[in-house]
């Protein structure tokens, strides 16, 4: 539950909503795309955009962990499962060339996304990203949520281990057991009760404070030459990546 | 005598229960009025906690008469700008900071009372700087420790400009130097007030008079008055202070 650190760099200081509407952009490309020659690009993209932000590499590579381990699930019965082509066999299990190619695709797929987000993530504070989907058109409950489960995540994992705390001073130790089930059962189900205590009080808090449903920002976004170019060159590529994507002339 | 002009807040023989149990208000009466300063003490569960929900319009009383500022308090419209006049304080801060930024959940309550973006920035620099919290405008609500959270949530409060303070054990978790801070804090502020503390020197210190909560009826008022107390505790041939 570590928050992320903005290190100061050109994309730092890019407008917000600018890097959203590239990103968004981006990621849907990345998603349709099958050719592998538009994915190696998008994700040459992408390392670019990671770079630029001057994050450490420790804090991006963490980052891009829990969708590498996904892929390497994939992996593992992806090749195996697919008909086609086949591509070798170990023993009574036989490799689909098909299966292969879909899980490269995957891999390079998720990775260029996960890195664009991280870029977005490294470069952008919570409240920043929050307001420019609000100024962007997304609906207020929506951005509501965005900024709740940012904020209470951390008190509601507080409050988890605080149970759990008191689970293992009591002297609990985990086994394969009904009643470690049980335990974890109970544990889970008070977090909720919990959470939901929680932000029933969170709400009157709110009440108290005249609050009348409508969230107001106190910093206003103001779009620079620089943003709009930057904008226009990431859209640029990414519709020239589509063109390339969408073209006729078999280019793999 | 009082001076009906001057009542923030008056209830009149207010119930409050749940169905089936014993009342948590029972027939309560308490009037507050300007520049009155009043602790409340009293076992748990007395409901010190419900009073001032009930008087937020938090909870719906079953039965009694409330009126806040002489406006008659029967349904929630009538608690909307009410709660813009009268700042309640939370006892877990947790509840009361929500906003990613110090600055943001300060700024919050004058934004909702239609203040400019920039006057609720000037409104709500000025509130920290009030409580000695310069420079932590930018800070990350969640990460501040116990006292700092406490500052700040009644910062947020008192960026409103509230007529009245409710203050839900502010005291409660803190240590004797944060607290002596806070203290100092409310002190200071020319408002009136309604305390709930467990801490009788922290309470003394700030209220003029105080009201003991029992069985969710007032059951004495009166005024501190300063008496002494024999007293022992470990180390005490050493030389040390007592506040």
């Amino acid at each position: 539950m570590k928050d992320v650190a903005i290190v100061d760099s050109f994309v730092s200081g890019l407008d917000p909503r600018a890097k959203i509407v590239s990103i968004f952009a981006f990621s849907s490309l990345a998603a349709v795309s099958n050719r592998f020659p538009v994915l190696f690009l998008l994700l040459l993209m992408s390392v670019g955009m990671a770079t630029m932000t001057r994050a450490p590499l420790s804090d991006i590579l963490k980052r891009m962990i829990p969708v590498n381990v996904l892929v390497l699930f994939l992996w593992f019965f992806l090749p195996f499962t697919f008909a086609g082509e086949t591509f070798f066999s170990i023993g009574p299990l036989t490799l689909a060339r098909e299966g292969v190619i879909h899980a490269s695709r995957i891999s390079i797929k998720s990775n260029a996304i996960m890195l664009a987000l991280v870029s977005l993530v490294l470069s952008t504070s919570i409240a920043d990203m929050g307001r420019a989907m609000f100024s962007l058109g997304i609906h207020k409950k929506i951005v509501h949520l965005f900024f709740f489960t940012y904020r209470y995540i951390h008190v509601i994992h507080k409050e988890y281990n605080s149970l759990l705390w008191a689970v293992k001073i009591r002297g609990f130790a985990p086994k394969n057991s009904r009643r470690t089930y049980q335990t974890f059962a109970w544990l889970i189900g008070m977090t909720l009760v919990k959470s939901f205590d929680r932000a029933h009080r969170v709400y009157n808090a709110m009440l108290c404070r005249g609050f009348d449903g409508r969230l107001y920002g106190i910093n206003e976004f103001s779009i620079k030459k620089t943003d709009v170019a930057v904008m226009m060159i990431s859209l640029a590529a990414t519709v020239a990546l589509g063109a390339l994507e969408w073209s006729i002339t078999p280019i793999f | 005598m009082v001076d009906h002009t001057d009542i923030l807040i008056q209830l009149k023989e207010i119930t409050f229960g749940y169905p089936g149990a014993t009342p948590v208000l029972d027939k309560l009466s308490l009037t507050f009025s300007r520049g009155q300063r009043i602790g409340l003490l009293g076992p748990n569960g007395s409901g010190k906690t419900t009073l001032f929900h009930v008087i937020m319009g938090l909870l719906k009383p079953t039965g009694g008469t409330l009126n806040i500022l002489g406006q008659p308090m029967t349904k929630e419209a009538d608690f909307i700008p009410a709660r813009k006049q009268i700042g309640l304080v939370f006892q877990d801060a947790d509840d009361q900071l929500f906003s990613p930024t110090v600055l943001e959940d300060v700024a919050f309550g004058p934004l909702n009372q239609g203040k400019t973006r920039k006057e609720a920035i000037d409104i709500s620099k000025e509130t920290l700087a009030l409580l000695g919290l310069e420079g932590y405008g930018e800070r990350i609500t969640h990460k501040l420790s116990g006292g700092e959270k406490k500052l700040v949530s009644l910062a947020t409060t008192l960026s409103m400009k509230p007529k009245a303070l409710l203050l839900d054990e502010p005291a409660n978790g803190l240590d004797e130097k944060t607290k002596e801070r806070l203290s100092s804090v409310l002190s200071n502020l020319d408002i009136s007030l309604i305390l709930i503390s467990h801490n009788m020197d922290f309470m003394t210190r700030l209220t003029d008079s105080i009201c003991v909560i029992d069985k969710g009826k007032i059951s004495a008022e009166g005024i501190p008055k300063p008496h002494q107390h024999l007293h022992i505790h470990p180390f005490g041939e050493h030389s040390h202070e007592h506040k």
